[in-house]
């Protein structure tokens, strides 16, 4: 394994640490891509309502991570005809305003291995750099086989952000600490991604033994459901990627105005929540 | 890369070596243990979730220790003959090897317990799952074969068995729907993606995340994320290692000259390969014309696995689709890849159109009704021996790796 490279953060981690200097809790929505013909709306509706970063998801045909919701929202994308190259291309495409890359928000995107290798390691991150997209999340590919993933994202000057379980073992925890980059992707309980009433209690022990490792910023996700949930975990952590909750809502028909109506929602509920008596 | 399990113990290897009179080839490095992270040349690995890493490192280091373990070996040993009915006789096809001008031999795992080979690795790992403390076993299942010997496996040793399977599946094959449930297994209809075995695989990985402390994954074929692939093949290597003895008493040269065996995840015909990589026979894997993942398929990462996939230029896996629900899966084990990317072994297909000739040509001629899986085995061997691809007076072992009783409705539907 190569030994982590030194370099200045980026736009991810900048974006989080500023809220984290400030006082305040980070907020991630995620938004499938080419889930509706006007998806990128929806990024922008996150961007413009207090998102400080925005995860987008490309679809994958089995996507073994998520639950019935994203698998909706994926399937539904695919159903639409949705590639890779034309939905990077939406993102990146110029116009004042237009493109969700144009909005100063840095965004992160997650997909599967398969997308990846698929397209090749290097071709795909700098496929990604080339849409303005500044970070990469790939769920499916651990640790043990990260490497290849690892030297592409650098060499393409994308922030790979790696996530631990709470069945994570120490050893492995300091590893995923010292390679991640942007942030630390602490998964909130052992299930796949969905809407859930309430969050696992193990998520503090989690986040802690994230801690212990690195000064990152470290976020929770899978479940993340409610203001009132997030505003729970960012006690221990320092903000939260809502995924479900939100495409719950768009499969259902909400506009990118209702969208941001949610989003709005959470940012108010954690700027309102005074954190200095926390942790 | 850390990881809780090192180099493979020297334990002795499972594939018995039979007489002298067998023809060894210098190569013995192929279709050995894969080492901690699951690698056969290029392919397999462990493609998980974080969440699922303990789970695998878990599993192979009980595996490790269970392979090495003489208690362990001779219970699965003696179950597979009092309760399973190995060994599995080889029998000579008289009247069909006149016939083709071949001299042809099947190794009938249609006579095994539950009428197919997938009871061999599934008592293999409910052994080890009870060994391991789990009260439960997960299941994915396609047409449901494994389904059912899981359920079987479960019944005999006292464990909870939930098999997920495909909502199309369930009504394809309500007779299989109603045996597990008859055995004590609970169902589950999976109603995502296509709604088939790919989709049943997906959920069945969702399950075993959240229920990992309790539940076992048993695993169907020679895939997944390892040590699955490995430890898959090394239950089903019991039909290769058989043959290859059974075969010494039955061919004045020791070996076949050519071994076949139909492949969907590849779990019989690795577990037939395996008895034979080190001779000098000619390997050939038999795809359906619809699934076929070696021939038409790329390289990719599917169920947590990196082998042959069938899908996009996009990377979205495509669909399998053939007469035989068994062989519907887009992908194939890692370790086929490998076979075939050295050349060790041949992959080709079989259409629908040939495997209902062959499925009809060995019940007429032998008696034996063999499942349309297993005929894709036969369909190649008959197109073989006609294009003279197969020489005159060829010895060839096949593997039938299950009966046909299960497809004799839909055999009605597609002979009328």
């Amino acid at each position: 394994m190569t030994s982590p490279v030194l370099s200045a953060p980026g736009a991810v981690q900048q974006s989080l640490l500023r809220r984290r200097a400030a006082g305040g809790k980070s907020l991630v929505p995620f938004v499938t891509a080419g889930i509706t013909p006007d998806w990128t709306a929806y990024v922008r509706a996150c961007a413009e309502h207090g998102a400080d970063a925005i995860e987008i998801g490309l679809p994958f045909s089995d996507p073994m991570l998520d639950g019935p919701v994203i698998q909706a929202a994926s399937g539904q994308a695919l159903a639409r005809g949705a590639r890779i190259a034309d939905l990077l291309e939406e993102i990146g495409a110029s116009g004042p305003g237009a493109a969700p890359g144009s909005t100063g928000v840095p965004l992160i995107v997650m997909t599967y291995s398969n997308i990846v290798r698929r397209h090749g390691d290097e071709a795909f991150c700098h496929a990604l750099a080339a849409a303005g997209i500044g970070g990469l999340i790939v769920p499916d590919t651990p640790l043990d086989e990260i490497e290849p993933l690892l030297a592409a994202s650098r060499a393409a000057g994308l922030e790979l952000i790696l996530l631990v379980a709470p069945s994570t073992k120490p050893h492995r925890v300091s590893r995923i600490a010292e390679l991640s980059s942007g942030f630390v992707y602490a998964v909130s309980n052992m299930g796949v991604t969905g809407v859930r009433d309430a969050v696992s209690d193990t998520v503090q022990r989690t986040v802690d033994g994230v801690r212990q490792h690195t000064s990152l910023p470290v976020l929770v996700g899978f479940g993340i459901s409610s203001p009132a949930q997030a505003v729970e975990v960012s006690r221990h952590a320092d903000g939260v990627v809502v995924a479900s909750a939100l495409m719950r809502d768009v499969l259902a028909g909400a506009s990118p105005a209702d969208l941001a109506a949610t989003v709005s929602s959470f940012r108010t509920a954690l700027d309102g929540t005074d954190w200095s008596a926390a942790r | 890369m850390n990881s809780s399990s090192g180099p493979s113990p020297a334990v002795p290897a499972p594939i018995e070596q039979p007489g002298t009179s067998t023809l060894l080839t210098a190569d013995r490095s192929v279709m050995t243990d894969p080492g901690a992270l699951g690698r056969f040349g290029g392919f397999g690995g462990r493609y998980v979730p974080e969440a699922l890493i303990p789970a695998c490192e878990e599993l192979e280091a009980a595996y490790r220790e269970a392979r090495a373990d003489p208690s362990f070996q001779s219970e699965l040993t003696q179950t597979l003959q009092v309760y399973a009915g190995r060994p599995t006789p080889v029998t000579p096809a008289a009247r069909l090897s006149q016939e083709l001008g071949i001299n042809l031999l099947l190794k009938r795992e249609d006579l095994a317990h539950t009428g197919s080979h997938k009871i061999n690795n599934v008592i293999g790992q409910a052994l080890l799952a009870r060994r391991m403390g789990k009260q439960r076993l997960l299941a994915e299942t396609g047409a449901g074969q494994h389904g059912v010997a899981t359920a079987t496996a479960g019944a005999l040793l006292g464990l909870d068995v939930t098999v997920y399977m495909g909502e199309v599946d369930t009504q394809r094959q309500q007779l299989n729907v109603f045996r597990m449930e008859l055995l004590g297994a609970t169902v589950v209809p999976v109603t995502s993606g296509s709604r088939t075995l790919k989709d049943a695989c997906s959920e069945a990985l969702r399950q075993w995340v959240s229920q990992v402390d309790e539940a076992y994954y048993c695993l169907g074929s020679v895939m997944g994320p390892h040590p699955y692939p490995w430890m898959v093949r090394e239950f089903q290597s019991v039909i290769g290692s058989e043959a290859r003895g059974q075969c010494a008493g039955l061919l004045r040269r020791g070996v076949p000259d050519v071994v076949v065996a139909c492949v969907g995840g590849g779990s019989n015909a690795a577990g037939t390969f395996a008895g034979f990589v080190d001779t000098s026979a000619r390997m050939v894997g038999v795809e359906a014309a619809g699934g076929a993942a070696m021939t038409d398929g790329s390289p990719g990462i599917l169920h947590g696995f990196y082998s042959q996939v069938l899908q996009d230029d996009d990377g979205q896996v495509r669909e399998a689709h053939s007469i035989s629900a068994g062989l519907d899966y887009p992908g194939v084990g890692p370790e086929h890849a490998s076979l075939g990317s050295s050349g060790r072994v041949e992959y080709t297909t079989a259409t629908d159109e040939q495997v209902l000739e062959a499925v009809v040509l060995l019940a007429r001629s032998e008696g034996i009704l063999a499942a349309l899986e297993s005929a894709h085995a036969l369909a190649w061997i008959i197109q073989a021996a006609r294009s003279g691809d197969l020489a005159a007076g060829s010895t060839v072992l096949m593997t039938l790796s299950g009966r046909g009783d299960k497809d004799a409705s839909q055999l009605m539907g597609l002979l009328a």
